[in-house]
């Protein structure tokens, strides 16, 4: 049995111990707001939060999540208004949309380690989140908007 | 049955259910016929065929608007963008519309939403609904308050008698309004553009996009997250070589793999390939990770059939050097031989490689089978062709799938091929149970309908001044129509009216041919379609014929295109132009709008300000696609170690009259990184027949650093009818890429991608 608290309540699983965190999400949970883009760590569409740190769900064991502290988009803010949400929606950032919300939960962890990240700070930090639609310039200037809202 | 937070509306159930009884609901179907033949002149051949398109637009007693889309969102922002446009004309408070998404109808008129046209065809229809509900409504304000209408106007939701100030609310004279007749179009009172308040006005308007709390809230639902009642999981082992069969599968260990319930065999397709699955051996589990390794564990034997020597290397030079060769002529004008035989020549051969479409939500379906009908809720640009599809694939009439459409996770010309809809449809069948077909990153990368490879030659002739006498332009690609037909040897006259038969210069002497090849994997249009082989090779030449004359780039795109004129592309032995399904009158060819947007490109871009070289350069195209006229400035910079780093980019962009322009500026800065990316590293090769690429390691799609970084888009004001905004941005920008390149290293790359190129 895998205990694991997931967006502040306590879940346990029993089953397959090597199954990714990605499908315990979205199959069982219901979750879906983490998506499925490459399923190897490609593309950054399942990132959420592990003890605070950004990890691809999709590569990410449900044994090495077991006794940890996972947060996911539905979990990052209550109403949706967290100051990247926000400024997702200022810039209308998304295009197609199905990226965004491993893109907000990468910048989400950039930002908690760097408060004012320079252009090639974000670039290192978002390099592991494909948008194939192309929204990037909307992201970086989203970012820096919720850098300084968040100073 | 139930589905999370998909509201859709049916014919059944959305005058029953999500309007009550006393709403107020106009269909545009029930319009008199006048006002059709209006929108069929319009709509082209869809409007002129026995269905129209039914366009619903109710009012509610509570004051609430519902505009159905019957087109699908993939990131244009259409589903916004159409309703504003009846918002609009209705006069209605936009804090008040619902959109409501339709499923797959003949009667909505054309649903597939591809080749950048929902608002080259929708425009006017929706206009006309939102107008006539505004003059209904407006009616039966003056028929209560026994006021002649002329005295009445309608503003906001709000109609008010001038003379003497009393006002009803939209919702109060929904139910009054919706006992008059429908107007008759000549009775509509379209507003002028001064009027307009939502049409042309979406810069950074949160109304530019309908879904955006939902989108960065997770909330969204995508066809990967939907999810039906008692519904299992399938994923497909497929032919690893097209036309291939299954001869002999093991599934024991598969089915030992616990959440496995059974496994299911699809039928290879019968040639031809159209829509229909590839076949192979699908594994049903409980859930999708139980489906995944339940797969890889199968043991099939496939009988590879004759593709199985196919090998992109080989059918590179064989395309190549069909190229060299005369072909089929599908323009001529002048004389280019006698052309060719004075002056100086300049000759050059370009090569595209097969493309992905790499949509970031991989196909996906959920499809029901239940008492001979089938219900299914997809990401899918065409609904109808689900039906279509799905019916034949099961032996089952038309009307007898339901097909739901949710967000699509990117488009981009791979879902409007519904091969994966039929794969979920057999399996329900065969299982009893709501199915959803799970395709993996490496199913969508291997067994896509590729974008064409092509092989282009071009030949010009130089008079001493450096002006151009003659041109000849040759391609050879294999065709979309080998999709209906396998013998298919040439394209066809949508292929060649993109970029081909339809260069825009003013040449006395040009001929545009097409070669043959043969398709050995399944070929599909992508976002742009052929231009991104014809316009990359026409203008990367352009640019050498500059460089050959010693003449700036941009002046000599402009002296090609000389003083500008309507293009009576018939007149020149084109034959049938296709015009992307327009007529010529409503949607001329006009080359004073390319010199235009290249001219403005020049200002906004700082043309020629900076001496190129040494790792930096700009590089120009301009084309004219989807009816929009575009140029692209790029500008880069080459490090020591050949890395290329985009800073800058600019569109010019007459795409007429904008309906959403803060949409539309997304989509040309989407259009610059897809550009970027199908030049920089895009190629999907072949060998023994298998497709060697499988996820974003191998199939590189651009990151944050390898897009340009900032991109401006210049939407130039125009009164004309509205052109194309989704694909038009990526042909000029490719050839301004590699032009930019040449600038800044002096190498010109004259095959894609550049990451095959040495560049140091
Ligand atoms: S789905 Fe996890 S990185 Fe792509
Ligand atoms: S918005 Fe479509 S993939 Fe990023």
């Amino acid at each position: 049995m895998i205990k694991l608290k997931v967006n502040g309540r306590e879940r346990s699983f029993d089953g397959d111990p090597d199954m990714p965190l990605l499908w315990y999400l979205r199959d069982e949970l219901s979750m879906t707001g983490t998506k499925f883009g490459c399923g190897v760590g490609q593309c950054g569409a399942c990132t959420v939060h592990r003890n605070g740190d950004a990890i691809r769900s999709c590569s990410t064991a449900m044994k090495d999540v077991a006794g940890k502290t996972i947060v996911t988009i539905e979990g990052l803010s209550p109403n949706g208004d967290h100051p990247l949400q926000k400024a997702w929606a200022q810039g209308n950032v998304p295009q197609c949309g199905y990226c965004q919300t491993g893109q907000i939960m990468q910048a989400a962890v950039l930002l908690k380690k760097i408060k004012k990240p320079s252009d090639k700070e974000i670039e290192d930090g978002m390099a592991g989140n494909i948008c194939r639609c192309g929204t990037y310039q909307r992201i970086r200037a989203a970012i820096k908007t919720a850098a300084k809202e968040m100073a | 049955m139930s589905i999370q937070n998909i509201d859709n509306a049916t014919r059944r159930n959305f005058i029953g259910g999500v309007f009550s009884a006393s709403a107020f609901v106009l269909a545009a179907d029930l319009l008199p016929e006048t006002l059709w033949a209006d929108t069929s002149e319009y709509l082209g051949k869809a409007a002129a065929s026995a269905l129209k398109p039914s366009l619903y637009l109710g009012l509610e007693p509570d004051g609430t608007v519902y505009i159905v889309t019957h087109r699908s969102e993939m990131g244009t922002g259409i589903r916004t963008t159409l309703p504003l446009v009846a918002a609009d004309e209705m006069e209605a408070d936009w804090s008040k519309v619902k959109i409501e998404q339709a499923i797959g109808d003949a009667r909505y008129g054309d649903q597939n939403t591809d080749g950048s046209k929902s608002i080259r065809g929708f425009f006017v229809p929706f206009r006309e609904a939102g107008a006539a509900a505004r003059l209904m409504l407006t009616r039966a304000a003056a028929a209560q308050w026994k006021v002649p209408e002329s005295e009445c106007s309608a503003v906001n939701h709000v109609v008010t008698h001038t003379p003497s100030g009393k006002k009803l609310g939209y919702g109060e004279l929904a139910v009054a309004a919706g006992k008059l007749p429908v107007p008759k179009a000549s009775e509509l009172k379209l507003k002028t553009r001064s009027e307009w308040r939502y049409i042309g006005h979406t810069a950074k308007d949160p109304k530019a996009i309908a879904d955006l709390k939902d989108i960065t809230s997770g909330k969204a639902v995508f066809g990967m997250d939907a999810k039906v009642d008692g519904m299992v999981y399938a994923s497909i082992e497929r032919p690893p070589v097209m036309g291939g069969k299954v001869q002999t599968f093991d599934d024991k260990e598969a089915l030992k793999v616990k959440g496995v319930s059974q496994t299911v065999s699809i039928p290879p397709f019968t040639p031809p390939y159209t829509f229909q699955p590839l076949g192979g051996v699908a594994v049903v589990a409980n859930s999708t990770w139980a489906a995944f390794q339940g797969r890889k564990k199968l043991k099939v034997e496939w009988n590879n059939g004759e593709n199985a020597s196919h090998d992109s290397e080989h059918y590179k030079a064989e395309l190549m050097e069909t190229a060299k060769k005369p072909g089929k002529v599908v323009r001529n004008l002048g004389d280019v031989d006698a052309a060719f035989s004075k002056g100086k020549i300049v000759e050059a051969s370009y090569y595209v490689p097969l493309l992905a479409h790499a949509t970031m939500e991989p196909p996906v379906a959920i499809a029901s089978f239940k008492n001979g009908k089938v219900e299914a809720w997809v990401p899918t640009q065409n609904p109808q062709a689900v039906q279509d599809t799905v019916a034949k694939a099961l032996g089952i009439k038309v009307e007898d799938v339901t097909c739901h459409v949710t967000l699509l996770g990117g488009g981009f010309g791979r879902k409007s091929k519904p091969d994966y809809v039929a794969e979920a449809a057999l399996i329900s069948k065969s299982v009893g149970k709501p199915v959803k077909v799970v395709w993996t990153r490496e199913d969508d990368i291997k067994f896509d309908y590729y974008h064409a490879v092509a092989g282009m030659y071009h030949k010009a002739s130089l008079d001493e001044k450096g002006k151009v006498t003659g041109w000849l332009h040759r391609s050879v690609f294999p065709s979309i129509s080998s999709m209906n037909d396998e013998k298919s040897m040439y394209g066809f006259n949508v292929e060649y009216g993109m970029g081909l038969n339809d260069m825009p210069f003013d040449i006395p002497n040009q001929r545009a041919e097409n070669g043959p090849a043969k398709a050995h994997v399944r070929i599909g249009w992508l976002r742009s379609v052929a231009n991104i082989y014809h316009v990359f090779s026409g203008l990367s030449f352009a640019d050498e014929l500059a460089h050959a004359a010693g003449r700036d780039s941009l002046e000599y795109q402009l002296e090609l295109l000389g003083a500008g004129k309507i293009l009576n592309l018939g007149a020149q032995g084109v034959g049938e132009y296709w015009n992307y399904g327009e007529s010529l009158d409503r949607y001329p060819f006009d080359t004073r709008r390319l010199r235009k947007v290249l001219e403005i490109a020049g200002e906004k871009s700082g043309w020629g300000k900076r001496k190129p070289g040494n790792g930096w350069g700009m590089g120009v195209a301009v084309a004219r696609s989807f009816t929009s006229y575009v140029a692209s400035v790029v500008e880069v910079e080459v490090d020591k170690t050949g890395k290329i780093r985009i800073p800058k980019s600019y569109f010019v962009v007459d795409a007429g009259t904008v309906v959403n322009p803060e949409r539309a500026v997304s989509q040309f800065e989407g259009a610059g990184v897809m550009g970027a990316g199908i030049a920089l590293t895009g190629e999907i090769s072949l060998a023994d027949g298998r497709v060697q690429q499988g996820n974003f390691n191998n199939y590189q799609v651009p990151r944050m650093h390898q897009a340009p970084i900032q991109t401006d888009v210049h939407i130039v004001e125009s009164n004309e009818l509205p052109g194309g905004i989704g694909e038009p941005g990526v042909p000029p920008f490719i050839p301004a890429f590699a032009n930019a390149v040449f600038a800044a290293t002096g190498k010109r790359v004259r095959e894609l991608p550049f990451s095959k190129a040495k560049l140091v």
